[in-house]
């Protein structure tokens, strides 16, 4: 369980983790500046579990893979967004990012979460409801089961795939 | 069935029958890095002991910090050089240009498939190749192996019409175009430029729409091959390369759209984002602090023309940091065996060496708390160019041009 961490639409890479800090290559690092400008107490504050939630087309702008990276980095369970921009939910699922695609109208800032991937559904305990959640297409499936891109990749090198 | 260009791109490249939704693993015909990403796709490449078995076919460029301001910028970059050497990969160091400048001066060719670690290699659909952005982890497994994992896009047909006003051109119409799609309006999708007014585009100009593809989230933005791209190909000394790419009459669209540019005026993208569009009258007048003239989008020779030509003969005004930024060294020569660069000093213009510059917000002309920037390159995003404190507006060159003249954004066609 944690709690939600609630954006709106467009959230791009630039708000995300700004481009001076393309430089830090540690991820622990780079999630120190995660949402810098827009909500900078949010790097300090966010716990492990909690949630990242937004609007349509998050993390839209540049093909940074520093942007899941330090959001990974920062121990959230998942972002949850109506939409995401292509290139960010495939480096994502690539770097092992949970992104996953339901309706936030429902979400506020500060309730309680709890994700069932079995059941594919996002809990808010503090509304008391359930919001089912759509599954990736399987190919994709299959990078998250192998455990990102990589594992993937070697997977076809050793003709498995 | 028909094919659209990126099913008919996508289905060569990976030996089957592909349309729009399949998921299909494609061979690539070239590999492009900046160095901005570059560190983190060769981090992947070396953690994992993986071979670059594509080597022959990845180019890497110095261009987001040309040359270094910082240390660890300049470690980076030393990193990426020795690797290109060690694998045997071509590397081009600071001053030679902008990434999509330089694979488009040398490499891309119609019918290609190529990836890149930035979020603009969409630019090379201006060719009839297909061309997208990528993430340093799926760059460093396509070095690997030569191919990577594609997901066919749908297509939307955009079809424009009619003549363009005096001081109206292809950086307005894609603004234009933009500004109806919405950042976020074709997502995961392939755009497709159709139409008589397409067909008469010069090269540098489908480069400027192709380059902003992204900014509606499409994966990419794609010119069939024509006359115009023959003759390209045939200029940069590759002319037995030219085939054409089109679509199949009865190729299947998503989404059908139509646009006439009789009565289009200059357009300005508003902060904070793209579509966030307004004809040049709505924000005529709004005091600017610094304009730039490059990138990616509009850093080129007829870019450079135009500016000179409003240029010539008046000053930059004194309140007006201006700067421009050649996209490669070769429009930069060309620029200045034409008189281009010496028009822009002499009004009182900062010319940049080639290379991506202020656009990254990493060095070279960041801006103060509260300035405005007017600029020619493809995002206005809070703090793009290094400061969430400031404000960029987005225009043609020629809109860049005459604000610099008057302090505050104002409409090109009366110097035109």
């Amino acid at each position: 369980m944690g709690r939600a961490w609630k954006f709106g639409d467009n959230v791009d890479t630039d708000v995300i983790i700004q481009g001076k800090y393309l430089v830090i290559n540690d991820p622990k690092e780079l999630a120190k500046h995660v949402f810098e400008n827009v909500r900078p107490e949010f790097a300090k504050e966010v716990k492990k579990g909690d949630f990242v939630v937004a609007g349509e087309n998050f993390g839209c702008g540049s093909s940074r893979e520093h942007a899941p990276l330090a959001l990974k980095a920062t121990g959230i369970e998942a972002v949850l967004a109506k939409s995401f921009a292509r290139i960010f939910f495939r480096n994502s699922v690539n770097i092992g990012l949970r992104v996953i695609e339901c309706d936030t109208s429902k979400i506020d800032d500060g309730d309680e979460l709890e994700i069932d991937y079995d059941k594919g559904v996002i809990i808010n305990k503090t509304k008391g409801i359930e919001l089912p959640f759509k599954k990736p297409p399987e190919f994709v499936e299959e990078i998250m089961r192998r455990g990102g891109l990589v594992n993937f990749a070697r997977a076809i090198l050793r003709g498995e795939i | 069935m028909g094919k659209t260009i990126a099913e008919k791109i996508l289905s060569e490249k990976s030996g089957k029958d592909a349309y729009a939704g399949d998921i299909v693993i494609a061979k690539v015909d070239r590999i492009a890095l900046q160095d901005g990403t570059a560190p983190l796709a060769i981090r992947q490449v070396e953690k994992l002991g993986l071979e670059v078995k594509a080597a022959k076919i990845t180019h890497f460029f110095v261009d987001h910090a040309a040359p270094s301001p910082r240390k660890e910028l300049s470690n980076d970059q030393k990193l990426i050089k020795e690797f290109a050497e060690k694998v045997g990969a071509e590397f081009n160091k600071p001053g030679e240009g902008i990434i999509h400048q330089l694979m488009v001066e040398r490499y891309v060719n119609p019918g290609d498939l190529i990836v890149g670690a930035d979020s603009h290699t969409c630019t090379y659909g201006a060719l009839g190749a297909f061309s997208t952005g990528m993430g340093s982890t799926d760059i460093a497994i396509a070095m690997a192996l030569g191919k990577n994992w594609f997901r066919v896009p749908e297509s939307f047909r955009i079809v424009v019409e009619g003549e363009f006003q005096k001081g109206v051109f292809a950086k307005d119409l894609i603004l234009w175009i933009i500004g109806e799609l919405g950042v976020d309006g074709a997502t995961y999708k392939a755009l497709e430029f159709h139409g008589e007014t397409i067909d008469k585009l010069d090269i540098d100009s489908r480069l400027t729409m192709a380059n902003m593809a992204i900014e509606c989230g499409a994966k990419a933005g794609l010119f069939k091959s024509d006359e115009v791209t023959r003759k390209f190909l045939i200029e940069r000394g590759r002319g037995e390369k030219f085939r054409e790419i089109k679509p199949d009459e009865d190729a299947e669209y998503e989404k059908e759209m139509y646009f006439d540019v009789s009565d289009l005026t200059p357009i300005v993208a508003k902060p904070h984002q793209v579509d966030n569009t307004a004809r040049i009258e709505e924000v005529e007048g709004t005091k600017v602090d610094q304009v730039f003239v490059g990138t990616c989008t509009n850093g080129r020779l007829s870019d450079l023309e135009v500016v000179a030509r409003i240029l010539k003969g008046r000053t930059v005004h004194k309140d007006v940091r201006l700067l421009v930024a050649p996209a490669s060294r070769e429009v930069y020569m060309k620029a200045l065996e034409k008189g281009y660069i010496q028009e822009i000093i002499k009004a009182g213009g900062v010319v940049l060496p080639p290379g991506c510059g202020p656009c990254v917000g990493i060095h070279l002309g960041i801006l103060a708390d509260g300035e405005v920037c007017l600029s020619t390159q493809n995002r206005n995003f809070k703090g793009r160019m290094g400061n969430p404190n400031s404000e960029i507006y987005l225009s043609s060159p020629a809109t860049a041009a005459a604000s610099a003249i008057e302090g505050k954004i104002a409409d090109p066609r009366k110097y035109l």
